[in-house]
């Protein structure tokens, strides 16, 4: 669910912000800018404001069962109700809370360790460099989904039921961050070789200041990629795992929805409310996401901006550069290489 | 050749790493493989000596020191023996992974060639129609059918076409009822016509990937001197196309390969359990929804260890078509 094209090609944190003080505009300039990162944020916000503001949009308790049996989308219930009689809708409105939180917990758990990993490996060369490094590839191959459920089915089976979220937004946490982690590590490979970092390093400054305060801000861009494509994995992980069942199967949510809506065969005799409207809303709020992803990309790639002519040539100086020829896509090779 | 001697290492630890990670997390839960079949028995009496012979039979012993519980484990691995799937007593794991396991591979060799084709093909073409209009309508598209769960596509994709318009069998790998397995063609014509669903679901979700990839590096191709030049020369299109920036496009699609293949993996998983298909993530499924710890860890293995053989064949083509790493690692 991580398909960012944000691997192609290494950012060039610079180019970011002379897009951005180019045309000296602000936050808000910048969204309307980029079309697309103006749609993604606003399905996320849209999103985001809907789960906060659940109460208000609807009467129903999302766990009452207000009628009986699975009806037919009407004006009092405009998705329908579930195989228990509970209101699609408010289902719906107060699953986006359980999706959301876990989600946006994972990954901004799983960006601070990419963040760590990520920077000290590719700050420290070395032994401890390499061992980071390895560690970070390791748990690249490693199927994730598979370990997903492995820890998932192992650790829900011992928790306390209540505390099932928490245990889901661990584990997404833990098998999350390897890809953000060596897309950081590339870019700070990079980044450690400028002069502004060697300057910083004449001037006395310790290591961590060096590597959090001086490389880091410059690799800000990336690292919202990064988070926005964590997020994007962790929303589709949760929903996939709670569709298995190995959620908190008696309270409200996307992936609980199609877990009964699964088990109870919905499919099989036509109900199709019960599972189109958690669906869209999946597919929707990742895309809003990518949409995101696919802006900040844009603007940091400028070559992939559409508006331009088909066939950008490049000035001379600009390709000789040999930053821009090592920005190979990162590969497992290339960053062998920068070694 | 000391590349290819580092990279064989580094699978042999991400191999190893697999191998420790399914040994050590159930070990760390509180509980054991039997207690949690004694649970499974809800309610009925166990006495002691049942009980240490159920953990015999797990091969759980809270007796036995870690290290050597962790040589006996390695030795099981490599006699083949990951003990018996309880929620299937009393078959071996590694009876039903031998089971699943072909129609995952099938399914999932399938649905990644397809897509990797007809992702490739469609990213080259609207990489050379830039700033057309489906160049501006076919990205988002595809960014929004990547981003539906593969389970939700498969549960559309029943709805549609299995229920409402009855073209194609939803349930199962082939027909249970009226062909015999083995090698007549009744049999593999029930076998593709119960994966095309499956398939399909698999590549609509996994497009998405190649299409974005394919394009951004080929625009990149496309300013570059060598294909101004063949312009320059009068070459036709098609060839300039495929010849001369499709070519120098397709390394980043290879190397994007591992990252897609453990995507199509899981979507795999899901999707199998929504067709009810008799590969390994369905056999997950019912080991999970069966607490059956041992068959659970054994499909991670199986799955780990294929991802990581795929993952090396790939970096192995890529070694192939790309002479620099061949230079630079030997």
């Amino acid at each position: 669910m991580q398909t960012t094209n944000v691997t192609e090609e290494q950012i060039d944190p610079s180019s970011l912000l002379k897009s951005t003080k180019g045309s000296g505009r602000n936050i808000i300039g910048l969204l309307i800018s980029n079309p697309k990162i103006g749609v993604g944020v606003g399905i996320v916000a849209f999103f985001v404001l809907v789960a906060i503001a659940a109460p208000l949009l609807t009467p129903y308790n999302p766990n009452a069962s207000v009628v009986q049996g699975s009806l037919p989308p009407s004006p009092a219930h405009i998705f329908g109700t579930t195989g228990l009689g509970q209101d699609m809708f408010s289902q719906i409105v107060y699953g986006a809370r359980v999706t959301l939180l876990i989600a946006f917990t994972a990954a901004t758990g799983s960006t601070l360790l990419q963040v760590l990993f990520g920077l000290t490996s590719g700050y420290f060369a070395g032994v401890l460099g390499d061992t980071l490094n390895l560690i970070i590839n390791v748990f690249l191959v490693l199927p994730g989904l598979p370990l997903t459920i492995v820890l998932a089915s192992l650790a829900s089976a011992n928790a306390a039921t209540n505390r099932n979220e928490i245990v889901i937004a661990l584990v997404l946490l833990f098998t999350s961050w390897s890809y953000g982690a060596r897309v950081l590590r590339a870019q700070t490979l990079s980044l450690k070789e400028r002069e502004f970092v060697a300057a910083a390093r004449a001037t006395g400054e310790n290591t961590v200041r060096l590597i959090f305060a001086e490389i880091l801000p410059n690799e800000a861009a990336l690292v919202a990629a990064t988070f926005v494509g964590t997020f994007v994995y962790a929303v589709g992980a949760e929903v996939a795992l709670e569709f298995l069942g190995l959620g908190n199967t008696s309270q409200a949510s996307w992936g609980e929805i199609l877990y009964w809506a699964q088990n109870n065969g919905a499919l099989i005799v036509g109900k199709w409310w019960q599972f189109v409207p958690a669906g869209l809303c999946v597919a929707l709020l990742c895309a809003g996401l990518t949409f995101i992803n696919f802006g900040i990309d844009e603007l940091a790639n400028p070559r992939l901006r559409a508006e331009h002519p088909p066939r950008v040539r490049t000035s001379p100086g600009q390709k000789k550069n040999p930053e821009e020829a090592s920005s190979a896509p990162l590969t497992e090779e290339s960053i062998v290489n920068h070694e | 050749m000391r590349h290819l001697l580092r990279r064989v290492g580094f699978y042999l630890v991400a191999l190893w790493a697999a191998i420790t990670f399914n040994f050590i997390i159930p070990r760390l839960m509180p509980g054991d493989p039997a207690e949690a079949y004694i649970a499974r028995l809800q309610g009925q009496r166990v006495t002691r000596q049942e009980l240490d012979a159920i953990r015999k039979l797990f091969g759980v012993n809270p007796n036995v020191p870690l290290w050597q519980q962790y040589l006996d484990y390695l030795n099981g691995l490599l006699h083949g023996n990951l003990g018996i799937a309880t929620s299937q007593f009393p078959t071996t794991v590694i009876d039903v992974l031998k089971q699943s396991l072909p129609w995952t591979i099938g399914l999932v060799g399938a649905a990644l060639i397809i897509s990797f084709l007809v992702g490739t093909l469609i990213g080259m073409v609207i990489a050379w129609k830039r700033g057309s209009w489906y160049d501006t309508l076919v990205p988002p598209f595809f960014t929004f059918l990547s981003a539906v769960p593969y389970f939700w596509m498969a549960l559309a994709l029943v709805y549609v076409f299995g229920v409402g318009l009855n073209w194609f069998p939803t349930n199962g790998g082939y027909d249970v009822f009226n062909v015999n397995p083995g090698w007549n063609g009744d049999f593999i014509l029930s076998v593709v016509q119960h994966a095309i669903l499956p398939v399909i679901t698999l590549v609509i979700g996994s497009l998405a990937g190649w299409v974005l990839t394919m394009r951004n590096t080929m625009i990149t191709t496309l300013s570059e001197d060598y294909v101004v030049m063949a312009e320059a020369k009068g070459l036709s299109t098609r060839r300039i196309m495929m010849n001369y920036a499709a070519r120098n496009a397709i390394l980043p699609s290879i190397t994007s390969f591992s990252i897609s293949l453990g995507l199509v993996v899981s979507g795999a998983l899901l999707t199998e359990i929504v067709f009810n298909y008799p590969g390994i993530g369905y056999a997950l499924y019912q080991a999970v929804q069966g607490d059956d710890y041992a068959l659970v860890e054994g499909c991670f293995l199986v799955i780990a260890l294929a991802v990581l053989i795929a993952n090396f064949l790939s970096e192995l083509v890529y070694t192939l078509l790309d002479p620099r790493v061949r230079r630079e690692g030997s």
